[in-house]
C-alpha cells in the first residue's frame, strides 16, 4: 500500500514505544508490591509505637487500674509482685522492645478483667465481626453501586435527587441510634408491630437445629445489625459511585461509543462504568475505617459477640490490656485494607500498571 | 466590537474595599441558595435554643433525684415528649442536652482546624524534607482507626468532655491538613508570592498575610463539615459511656435509654427525639457547608 | 442520487434560560467518493452540524431540517434505524489524541466492538479483520493488545481511522482529525485519509479550523460563521481567490506549507464571534468586517453565486 512508505519511520517508532517485554512489567509489579508491603509494615510499627505510648506510658497508675479491673483486693506484697512481673521499673526501651516482640508473636498481653490472655479473648471474636462487616460491606457495595450508577448516569433527574438526598440523610444519622430504633421497632416491637427479629446476640440460647438450622438462626440474628450497618454505609457508596460516574459523563470516548451505534445501557455498562469503578473501588476499601467504627457501635447495641462488643466491654471496666489488643487488631485490619486498595488499583487500572 | 454586550453579574461599587465587597457578594449568593438557608435557619434555631436554655430550665428539671413526673411515661399532658426512668421531662432534657453536643462539636472543630491548618500550612510552605516528614506523619494518622483510637484516648485520659474533645481533634485533623497543604501549594505557585519574597517578606509573613487569607474560604467550608462529623463522634463516644456521667447530653440520653432498659421497655419517646435532634443538627451543618462550597467553588456545583 | 443531502438544518440548544441557536439553516450535499471540508472558528457550528447528522448531540439540542442519507431522512428516522446506520454506513473519526478512546480497553477490543455489533461474524473473524485494519493504517497488528495510553498521538489517530473503517461505511466524518498533532504526523495522517478515501470511494466530510489542511485533502470547501455557511466552492479556488471577507481573513491566518511568502503575512482577525442566543440582524460578520458597508447591518444575507460552482454570502458579490 502506498501509505506504508510514508509511515516508515513511524513504524519503527511504534515498535520502540511498545518497549519492554512482558518480563519487565512483571518485575515492576513485584517491586511495587514490595514497596507497598514495606510501607504497610512501617505503618504497623508506628501503630505499635502509638499503642505503646497510649497504653503503657500515658496511664498514671497502671497497678491500681489493674487491681480495679481484676476486682480482687490486693495487699502491698501482691501489688509489688505484680509490679515486678510487669517489668514496670525497667527502662522504657527495654519495655518497648519486649512489647514489640510480644506483639509480633501475638502475645497480646493479659486481661485482668477477664482473667485470661488477651489473645484468647480476641481470637474467637474475629469470626463474628468478619461475618457482620463482610456481609454488610457486600450488600452495601451491590446496593450502593447499583443506585449510584443509576443516579450518576442521569444527574439532576428525580432518581438522582432522591438518591443524593437519602445518602445525605443517612450520613447524618448516628449508627448506634439507628440500630436502637430498628431494635425497638422490629426487635422488641412497638404498638401494633410484633417482634420480628431477636433483640440481640448471634444465636438463640439453647438452640439445636443442626447445621442448616444454625445457619438460619445466625442469619436471623444477623438481619438487624446488618441492616443497620448497610443503611449507614451504602449511602457513602452511592455518593462515591455517583460522583465518579458524573466525572466520566463528559468524556469523549462515550461519544465515540454512541457513534458506534451502541444502545444507551451498553454505553453505560461497557464504557462508562468500568472507568467510573476504578476510583470507586479504591475509595470503598479506604473507607473501611468508618465501617469498623460502625461495627463497634452496632455490635454494642445488638450484643453481637464480636471485637466491637469486646471493645465496649473493655472500656467499661476499663481493661487497658484488652483495649490495647483490640486497638492493634483494628489498626492492623485498616492497614491491610489500605494495602489491598493500593494493589487493587494498580491491578485494575491499565494506565497505572505501566509504572 | 461584539454584537451584544453582556450585563455584569455583580454590581461593582467603586470605593468599597475588595474584602467587604467579596463578603457582600458572598452573602447575596448565599441567600439565594435555598438549602443553605434552611440549614442556616436550623442552626440558628438550635444555637439560640442552646444558649438560652439555662435561663428557663432549672437544675430541678435536670436532676434525677428531684424529678416529680411519672416514671418512663409516654407523651401526655404536661410532658410533650414523655418522661425518662427517674421521671424527668424528656423535652427539657432534649433542649438542655443540645449544649454539650454543640459546644464540644464546635470546640473540637476549632482544635482540629487549627492543628490541621498549621500542619498543612507548614508542610505546603516549607516543602522539601519538612513537608515529607509531616505528610508521612499524616499518612500514619490516617491509618489509625478513628473510633478505637478515640475510645482508647478517652479511657486513658479519663472520662469527660475534655478527653472527648482531644480524642476528636486527634482523629480528625488529617483531613484539614491535606486540604490546606494542597491549597498552600497552589497559592504559593502564584507570581505575587514570588514578588513578596523578592521584596524581603519572611516565611511567617508570607504564610500569615498572603497564604492564610486565600486558604480561609476553604477552611471555612471544611470546618462546617468537620463540625457535623465532630458532633456525630461526640454523641457516639458519649453513648459508649465515655462522657461525664452527670452531664445531660443527647448521647447520654440515648446511653441511659440503652443501659437502663428503656429499649426493651419499648420507650420510643425517650430514644427517638435525641437522635432526631442529632440528625437535624448534623444535616444543618452539612447543608450550610455544601452551600458555602457551591458558592466558593462553582465548578463543583453539579457533583 | 447524492450520498448525503442536507437541507435547512438548524440546531438549537435549550440550556436553562436561553436558547442558543448554534446552527441556523445549513444546506449542502455530498456525492460518493467526494470530499467536503468544513472550516470555521470555534463556535461557528461546524462540529454541531456534523454531529447532528447522526443525531449525536445531547438531549438538550433540538434539530430541524432534512438529512437525506442515501435517500432516507435521518432526521425523522427511528432510533433503532439510527443505531443501525451509525458506524455501519456512516462513521466518525474523532480527535484520537484526546480521550476519544476508552482508556481501560485495548484498542483491539475497541475496533472489534462495532464489527461484532453490526455484522454477524464471530470473534475470530473480527480479530482477523482488526489485524487487517491496523495494517492498512500503518500500525503493527501486534499492537491490538495495547491500551490507548501506550500509543503515541499519531498512532492513536491511526487507530481511530482504522476503527472508523471497521464496518466499511460509505460516509466518514472526520472531526478535527489532525488538530493536536505535529506537522509531520499531520501530513502522514492526511495522506492516509486521502489514499483510503480514493481507494474505496468513500464520501468524506472533514472539519477543521485550519484551511490549509482542508485544502490539501478536500475537493470542496464550506466556510461556516455564526451557524451558517458563508462561502462554499472548490477548495483550491476558494483559498486562492476567496470571495467572502471572512474567508480572506482565514486564508491569511494560516501559512501554506510550501509557500514561504504566506508565513510572513498572517492576518489575525480582531473581535469575537457574535452571541448566538438571539436573532441576528443583517450580516453576522459585519462587526468584524474590514470592508463592511452600511447596508450590511440591515440586509439579510444568503448564499449568492460568486463564480463557477461557487457561492458566497456577501453583499459585495452581488452585481
Amino acid at each position: 500500500m502506498a501509505s506504508a512508505n510514508v509511515l516508515g519511520p513511524e513504524l519503527v517508532e511504534s515498535e520502540q514505544s511498545s518497549g519492554r517485554a512482558d518480563g519487565s512489567e512483571r518485575s515492576a509489579f513485584w517491586w511495587y508490591l514490595a514497596r507497598k508491603i514495606i510501607t504497610a509494615l512501617i505503618s504497623l510499627f508506628v501503630v505499635l509505637v502509638i499503642g505503646f505510648v497510649l497504653f503503657t506510658i500515658m496511664p498514671q497508675n497502671p497497678i491500681e487500674s489493674i487491681a480495679r479491673a481484676s476486682g480482687k483486693p490486693m495487699d502491698a506484697a501482691q501489688l509489688a509482685a505484680l509490679r515486678k512481673s510487669l517489668g514496670l521499673d525497667e527502662p522504657i526501651w527495654q519495655r518497648f522492645g519486649i512489647y514489640v516482640w510480644h506483639s509480633i508473636t501475638l502475645h497480646l498481653g493479659y486481661s485482668y478483667g477477664y482473667n485470661q490472655s488477651v489473645a484468647s479473648l480476641v481470637l474467637p471474636r474475629i469470626g463474628p465481626t468478619l461475618l457482620l462487616t463482610g456481609s454488610s460491606t457486600l450488600i452495601s457495595i451491590v446496593l450502593g453501586l447499583w443506585l449510584g450508577s443509576k443516579a450518576g448516569w442521569r444527574p439532576g433527574r428525580w432518581l438522582d435527587r432522591i438518591a443524593s438526598g437519602t445518602s445525605l440523610v443517612f450520613w447524618s444519622v448516628p449508627t448506634f441510634w439507628l440500630g436502637l430504633i430498628l431494635l425497638i421497632v422490629l426487635g422488641t416491637g412497638v404498638g401494633p408491630i410484633p417482634t420480628l427479629f431477636p433483640s440481640g446476640g448471634m444465636t438463640t440460647p439453647g438452640f439445636s437445629g443442626g447445621p442448616v438450622g444454625t445457619v438460619l438462626d445466625v442469619a436471623w440474628h444477623l438481619a438487624l445489625p446488618c441492616l443497620t450497618l448497610v443503611l449507614v454505609v451504602f449511602a457513602q457508596y452511592v455518593t462515591i459511585m455517583r460522583s465518579s460516574l458524573v466525572d466520566e459523563l463528559g468524556s469523549p470516548y462515550l461519544l465515540t461509543a454512541r457513534a458506534k451505534g451502541l444502545r444507551d445501557d451498553d454505553v453505560l455498562r461497557k464504557h462508562a462504568l468500568p472507568n467510573a469503578l476504578l476510583p470507586t473501588v479504591t475509595v470503598i476499601f479506604l473507607q473501611i475505617g468508618g465501617l469498623i467504627s460502625g461495627a463497634i457501635t452496632v455490635e454494642t447495641v445488638f450484643s453481637w459477640p464480636g471485637l466491637g462488643l469486646l471493645t465496649y466491654d473493655a472500656l467499661k471496666i476499663p481493661d487497658l490490656e484488652l483495649l490495647q489488643g483490640t486497638f492493634v487488631m483494628f489498626s492492623a485490619s485498616i492497614i491491610a485494607m489500605n494495602l489491598v486498595a493500593d494493589l487493587l488499583y494498580r491491578v485494575i487500572d491499565p494506565r497505572v500498571r505501566a509504572q | 466590537m461584539t454584537a451584544t454586550t453582556q450585563a455584569p453579574s455583580r454590581v461593582i461599587n467603586r470605593g468599597t474595599p475588595p474584602r467587604t465587597q467579596a463578603l457582600r457578594n458572598f452573602s447575596a449568593a448565599y441567600v439565594r441558595n435555598a438549602w443553605g438557608m434552611i440549614g442556616l435557619v436550623v442552626l440558628l434555631a438550635f444555637t439560640i435554643m442552646a444558649l438560652t436554655a439555662p435561663l428557663w430550665i432549672h437544675d430541678s428539671d435536670l436532676s434525677a433525684a428531684a424529678a416529680t413526673g411519672p416514671l418512663l411515661a409516654p407523651p401526655q399532658h404536661g410532658y410533650p415528649l414523655g418522661t425518662d426512668q427517674p421521671g424527668r421531662s424528656v423535652l427539657l432534657l432534649l433542649i438542655y442536652g443540645s449544649r454539650p453536643s454543640l459546644a464540644i462539636g464546635v470546640i473540637a472543630t476549632i482544635a482540629t482546624v487549627v492543628i490541621g491548618a498549621a500542619i498543612g500550612l507548614i508542610a505546603g510552605h516549607y516543602q522539601g524534607m519538612v513537608s515529607n516528614i509531616l505528610m508521612r506523619v499524616t499518612d500514619w494518622f490516617i491509618a489509625l482507626p478513628g473510633l478505637p483510637l478515640a475510645i482508647s484516648l478517652s479511657v486513658v485520659l479519663g472520662q469527660g468532655p475534655v478527653s472527648i474533645t482531644v480524642a476528636i481533634a486527634i482523629t480528625s485533623w488529617t483531613g484539614a491538613a491535606r486540604l490546606v497543604r494542597a491549597q498552600t501549594l497552589a497559592v504559593e505557585a502564584r507570581p505575587y508570592i514570588e514578588r513578596a519574597r523578592a521584596l524581603g517578606a519572611g516565611n511567617t509573613q508570607i504564610m500569615i498575610r498572603h497564604v492564610l487569607p486565600n486558604v480561609m474560604p476553604l477552611i471555612l467550608v471544611s470546618s462546617t463539615l468537620t463540625v457535623a462529623g465532630a458532633i456525630l463522634s461526640e454523641t457516639t463516644l458519649t453513648f459508649l459511656g465515655l462522657g461525664n456521667p452527670t452531664d445531660v447530653s443527647w448521647g447520654s440520653m440515648i446511653n441511659q435509654a440503652f443501659t437502663q432498659g428503656a429499649v426493651t421497655a419499648g420507650a420510643w419517646w425517650y430514644v427517638l427525639p435525641p437522635g432526631l435532634a442529632i440528625v437535624v443538627v448534623v444535616l444543618g451543618f452539612t447543608l450550610v457547608g455544601r452551600a458555602v462550597e457551591a458558592i466558593l467553588n462553582p465548578r463543583m456545583v453539579n457533583r | 442520487m447524492s450520498l448525503l443531502a442536507v437541507e435547512d438544518l438548524a440546531v438549537t440548544y435549550q440550556t436553562g434560560g436561553d436558547d442558543v441557536r448554534a446552527v441556523r439553516g445549513v444546506d449542502f450535499s455530498l456525492e460518493p467518493g467526494q470530499t467536503l471540508g468544513i472550516a470555521g472558528e470555534s463556535g461557528s457550528g461546524k462540529s454541531t452540524t456534523v454531529l447532528s447528522l447522526l443525531r449525536l448531540l445531547p438531549a438538550s439540542a433540538s434539530v430541524t431540517g432534512t438529512v437525506r442519507f442515501k435517500g432516507e431522512d435521518l432526521a425523522q428516522a427511528k432510533w433503532s434505524r439510527i443505531r443501525a446506520v451509525r458506524w455501519a454506513e456512516a462513521s466518525v473519526v474523532f480527535q484520537g489524541a484526546m480521550s476519544a478512546l476508552n482508556p481501560v480497553r485495548t484498542i483491539g477490543e475497541q475496533i472489534r466492538e462495532p464489527i461484532l455489533l453490526h455484522e454477524k461474524v464471530g470473534e475470530r473473524e473480527a480479530r482477523a479483520r482488526t489485524a487487517d485494519l491496523l495494517d492498512s493504517v500503518g500500525v503493527s497488528a501486534q499492537r491490538a493488545a495495547a491500551y490507548p495510553h501506550e500509543l503515541s498521538g499519531g498512532q492513536r489517530q491511526r487507530v481511530m481511522i482504522a476503527m472508523a473503517l471497521a464496518c466499511k461505511p460509505e460516509l466518514i466524518i472526520a472531526d478535527e482529525p489532525t488538530t493536536a498533532l505535529d506537522v509531520i504526523v499531520q501530513a502522514q495522517i492526511l495522506g492516509l485519509l486521502t489514499d483510503l478515501v480514493a481507494e474505496s470511494s468513500i464520501g468524506m466530510i472533514m472539519i477543521s479550523h485550519d484551511l490549509s489542511v482542508l485544502s490539501s485533502v478536500c475537493d470542496r470547501l464550506a466556510v461556516m460563521y455564526a451557524g451558517k455557511i458563508i462561502e462554499i466552492g472548490p477548495s483550491k479556488q476558494l483559498i486562492t481567490e476567496p470571495q467572502h471577507p471572512y474567508t480572506k481573513a482565514l486564508a491569511g491566518a494560516f501559512p501554506t506549507i510550501g509557500d514561504p511568502a504566506s508565513r510572513l503575512a498572517p492576518s489575525g482577525l480582531a473581535g469575537d464571534p457574535p452571541d448566538l442566543r438571539g436573532d441576528l440582524v443583517g450580516c453576522p460578520f459585519e462587526p468584524r468586517c474590514p470592508v463592511s458597508m452600511d447596508q450590511c447591518k440591515t440586509t439579510e444575507v444568503t448564499l449568492w453565486p460568486a463564480g463557477p460552482e461557487r457561492e458566497s454570502a456577501c453583499l459585495r458579490v452581488l452585481p
